[in-house]
């Protein structure tokens, strides 16, 4: 069954055509990388499936639902969660708070419930701060708890902002570049969490990333994007050697 | 006289005071994307200034002699202000640069308090003489003065934002700060080139307004500073004919309030035009609108 | 250690337990004096005003520090509750014998009053954001203030409103305050409160983690203006005499300044820039006309040099407070060496100022000479 169903999409911004007719179909369990050359449009189509922008025309279904016009806290409620590209943290917020944050949708008590602090509060609490705990300690963040987001170092941030997404309790886990700005090292760190946490947590994930050596290394399908349009589908070892790609790579 | 050219001409007299102290607040929020506050009360001190020239020397000085000496003053005033308060605010959040301007507006407000006293001071129209007679009405010198230099100045501002060298600059800096540095602009000079004309035109606002009301007080630049902002608001904040073209409809709106409705609920009318302006078209008759980019 | 050191030792790092009894401290020994009259009824007045303080403050504070959006007009919901509180104590008094009953009832009414003004503001303040929002409030607070002086067949209008009781004793205010700060740090600790502050930090990253935020921005509006209402009915009782002029964009910067001071994010910074601000001025009585140029000056220093205010957006914390009180000795015996080396430091600046001008001088001999 595909967790995301995504047709026809196209978007235009005033004269332009951002995204064209673009289509996937991402299944349960599922590593999907998006590529393609600066401005492609690859952000613009994580803004769409994420809510941020309404397109054009086409049709997107999270588990067989549509999902156009909605707001993006209603998105995440159906099951798809997001980073960004620039990484946005609440920076103000401990590292134990952001993830906390994220979980608030899987909690259930009203404002007097936390004025009277009753049972169902504590018990929820408590909950959220076992997953928060737990999630610290895949990515490694522990030692940051009570730490400010931005004081973080930079691969941190990124581990943090991912681990935040995953506290929504996503089907679907859309990441934007999450090597960018990574020295190799990081990045290869990043590649090791990347496929620990499908494991352990069995999502379908769709990556946009710059970084071939990540995306070939990891992803079981790749799209390719030019100016709005998919040039090329493939696996790692089609999309090498399309010509295609290389064309949009490398220019004529 | 028919009550509407009177209400016409009232119009066009606040009118212009608001534009010309609007373009102040257009100006610099074009520059440093920062609300000046203590804009009204510059138009204060503007006013203030004329007085002291006018009825406290002890040479009787010609008119346009004092309007300079009153705006120049004026316009090292908001040099200094934008030194002293705003400059090292530049890269912080704008809600501190905000709050700052905030304060440095109850600042210059008690200022004026201690040195001139609480007690409005009566200041009498510096052009005197019977009125024109023109298209068969009697109107004032004042307010013709008043109409006139406002947009003569207006004209003159326009001219050297699109013409000369520095105006371009003026405008180079307000699209992006650091290409235009990186073109060789001097930025701190021109923000306070931009601090300087915007406080001057405030000033001479401010010693129109005095003269029309015939009063000044430590308090005076905050209603019609406010209603001059919403004008710059309506226009399109940061554009300097919108800011223009704002203060003369703030001014009729206001004045035909004042005479066809109800002269009590004028404030809560023109506080409710600039809600409502910005919720139907928070970027104004002539501005863009910007959004964040995610 | 013995068993009655071990459970002393334990109540003494129990938060709870520290901040209830020194709370309850405060108000014995406060309360004794006001009794006894070793604090006159100056001071106990003064004293209420401050607890006035500290609610309007706390509840501008989550709209303006927890949430981040910019309110200038706070005084305009102060205003609807003291008006609303009056109003119906006046109405409800022949009827209504105890006046602790009075009070709560009208300040019920108050808190609903100006919550619904809150409804008001919040809904069109989702749209917008920044200085433009402190705008908006800005004129919302003066429209309320104009709307009160021209319905003067209810509130009497520019004269003022006479004869309201004056039912507000310190053990009420006290009491009230101590709830109402409560109330706001325990719904400030729970989902709902981290929701709020997630949208001060990035909007679109909490929309992003399925925050509703326009929902929470609505509920943190209501919340303020709801307990700016409660502050009113108070001040309302105190004095006894309402006057719209006492509720304009001067009153809503005092309040603002009470919150950027204390920091914008801590309730405990709120409450001692309450404490601080109000007695300020009366402490220095002689520089009473300086009050205004003070607090300005304060805003503006503050902004410049220490932008995070007196606490960030820390907590105080009692049972922390014993390190905190050495930490603060150490560096105040460091203090006297450092004034020593001030007069040498001035004398540098001062000596490195005449070289540049003396430089500045020479150029400009040398530039006539060609």
């Amino acid at each position: 069954m595909a967790i995301l169903e995504v047709k026809n999409l196209g978007i235009n911004f005033g004269g332009l055509r951002a995204v064209d007719n673009f289509e996937i179909s991402i299944k349960e369990d599922e590593l999907v990388g998006l590529i393609g050359p600066n401005g492609a449009g690859k952000t613009t189509i994580f803004n769409l499936l994420t809510g941020v922008y309404f397109p054009t025309d086409g049709t997107i279904e999270l588990s067989n639902t549509d999902i156009r016009g909605r707001k993006p806290h209603q998105i995440v409620h159906l099951g798809s969660s997001r980073t960004f590209q620039n990484i946005r943290l609440f920076k103000n917020m401990t590292v134990m708070e952001n993830i906390k944050v994220a979980y608030h949708n899987r909690m259930s008590y009203g404002i007097f419930g936390s004025v009277f602090k009753t049972k169902r509060y504590r018990a929820e609490e408590s909950v959220a701060n076992e997953v928060a705990i737990s999630l610290m300690d895949v990515f490694e963040l522990t030692s940051f708890k009570d730490e400010q987001a931005k004081n973080l170092p930079y691969g941190k941030q990124r581990k943090l902002e991912i681990a935040r997404a995953l506290a929504t309790d996503p089907k679907i886990l859309l990441l934007d570049e999450p090597a960018a700005g990574m020295n190799p090292q990081e990045t290869e760190e990043l590649m090791n969490t990347i496929k620990l946490l499908r494991q352990r947590f069995g999502i379908s994930i769709l990556l946009i990333e710059h970084d071939m050596k990540l995306v070939m290394g990891i992803c079981e399908r790749i799209v390719v994007l030019d100016y709005g349009r998919i040039i090329a589908t493939g696996t790692p070892a089609e999309i090498r050697s399309n010509p295609e790609v290389i064309k949009a790579y490398l220019g004529e | 006289m028919d009550l509407l050219v009177q209400q016409l001409i009232n119009g066009l007299t606040v009118g212009s005071i608001y534009a010309l102290v609007a373009i102040g607040y257009t100006m610099v929020y074009g520059i440093i994307k920062l609300i000046n506050f203590a804009h009204g009360e510059i138009m204060m001190f503007g006013a203030y200034f004329a007085f002291i020239f006018a009825f406290m020397f002890p040479f009787d000085l010609p008119f346009v002699l004092i309007i300079i000496i009153s705006m120049v003053l004026s316009g090292l005033m908001g040099i200094l202000i934008e030194r002293i308060a705003y400059k090292k605010l530049r890269k912080a959040p704008r809600i501190s640069a905000l709050i700052t301007a905030i304060g440095m507006s109850i600042f210059l407000q008690n200022l004026a308090l201690l040195i001139f006293g609480a007690t409005p001071k009566v200041m009498q129209p510096l052009i005197t003489g019977d009125p024109l007679i023109l298209f068969g009405y009697n109107i004032s010198r004042l307010t013709l003065t008043t109409i006139g230099l406002s947009i003569f100045f207006m004209i003159a501002l326009t001219l050297f934002v699109r013409k000369t060298k520095p105006g371009k600059a003026m405008r180079a800096v307000s699209q992006d700060q650091e290409a235009a540095q990186l073109m060789g602009i001097n930025i701190n000079k021109i923000i306070s080139l931009t601090f300087a004309i915007g406080s001057a035109l405030g000033a001479l606002g401010g010693i129109f307004y005095a003269m029309t009301y015939s009063q000044i007080a430590p308090t005076m630049g905050v209603m019609p500073g406010l209603k001059a902002f919403i004008a710059a608001v309506f226009g399109g904040i940061g554009n300097i004919t919108g800011a223009m073209i704002g203060g003369y409809i703030i001014g009729f709106i206001e004045t035909f309030t004042k005479g066809y409705i109800s002269s009590k609920w004028v404030d809560a009318i023109v506080f409710g035009l600039l809600i409502l302006i910005l919720l139907v078209k928070p970027s104004g008759l002539l501005g863009k609108n910007t959004k964040e980019k995610v | 250690m013995t068993a009655f050191n071990q459970t002393l030792i334990k109540l003494l790092t129990n938060k709870k337990v520290v901040h209830y009894t020194f709370i309850t401290l405060i108000f014995i020994v406060l309360f004794t004096m006001i009794k006894s009259g070793t604090i006159d009824r100056y001071i106990s007045n003064l004293l209420i005003m401050v607890l006035i303080m500290i609610i309007m403050s706390t509840s501008l504070n989550i709209a303006t520090g927890f949430m981040g959006q910019l309110v200038l007009g706070h005084a305009g919901f102060m205003a609807i509750g003291a008006y609303t509180a009056a109003l119906i104590a006046i109405l409800l008094q022949p009827y209504i014998e105890s006046t602790l009953l009075l009070f709560i009832v009208s300040a019920l009414a108050a808190m609903i009053m100006a919550g619904f003004a809150g409804v008001l503001v919040g809904a069109p303040a989702l749209r917008l954001r920044g200085d433009y929002l402190g705008i908006m409030t800005l004129g919302f607070g003066e429209i309320i203030r104009v709307v009160i002086t021209n319905l003067s067949d209810i509130t009497n209008g520019a004269q003022g409103l006479y004869g309201v009781p004056r039912i507000m004793t310190f053990p009420i205010a006290f009491w009230t305050t101590v709830i109402v700060v409560a109330l706001i740090f325990l719904f400030m600790n729970s989902r709902h409160g981290r929701a709020i502050l997630s949208i001060r930090d990035d909007e679109i990253a909490s929309e992003s983690v399925g925050i509703n935020i326009t929902k929470y921005k609505m509920i943190g509006f209501i919340v303020a203006s709801m307990f700016a209402g409660i502050g009113g009915a108070m001040f309302a009782f105190k004095e006894g005499f309402l006057a719209p002029s006492s509720f304009g964009f001067m009153k809503s910067v005092e309040i603002f300044v009470i919150v950027v001071l204390g920091g914008m994010g801590s309730l405990s910074g709120s409450i001692i820039a309450a404490i601080v601000l109000v007695f300020l001025p009366e402490v220095l009585r002689s520089v009473n006309d300086y009050r205004y140029l003070i607090y300005s000056s304060l805003l503006v220093i503050i902004m410049l040099y220490r932008p995070q205010g007196l606490m960030g957006t820390k907590e105080l914390d009692l049972t922390q407070t014993k390190s905190k009180a050495i930490q603060f000795w150490k560096n105040l015996k460091l203090l006297p060496g450092k004034i020593k080396l001030l007069p040498s430091k001035i004398k540098a600046l001062f000596l490195k100022w005449v070289a540049s001008i003396r430089k500045l001088l020479k150029l400009n001999q040398k530039g006539s000479d060609c």
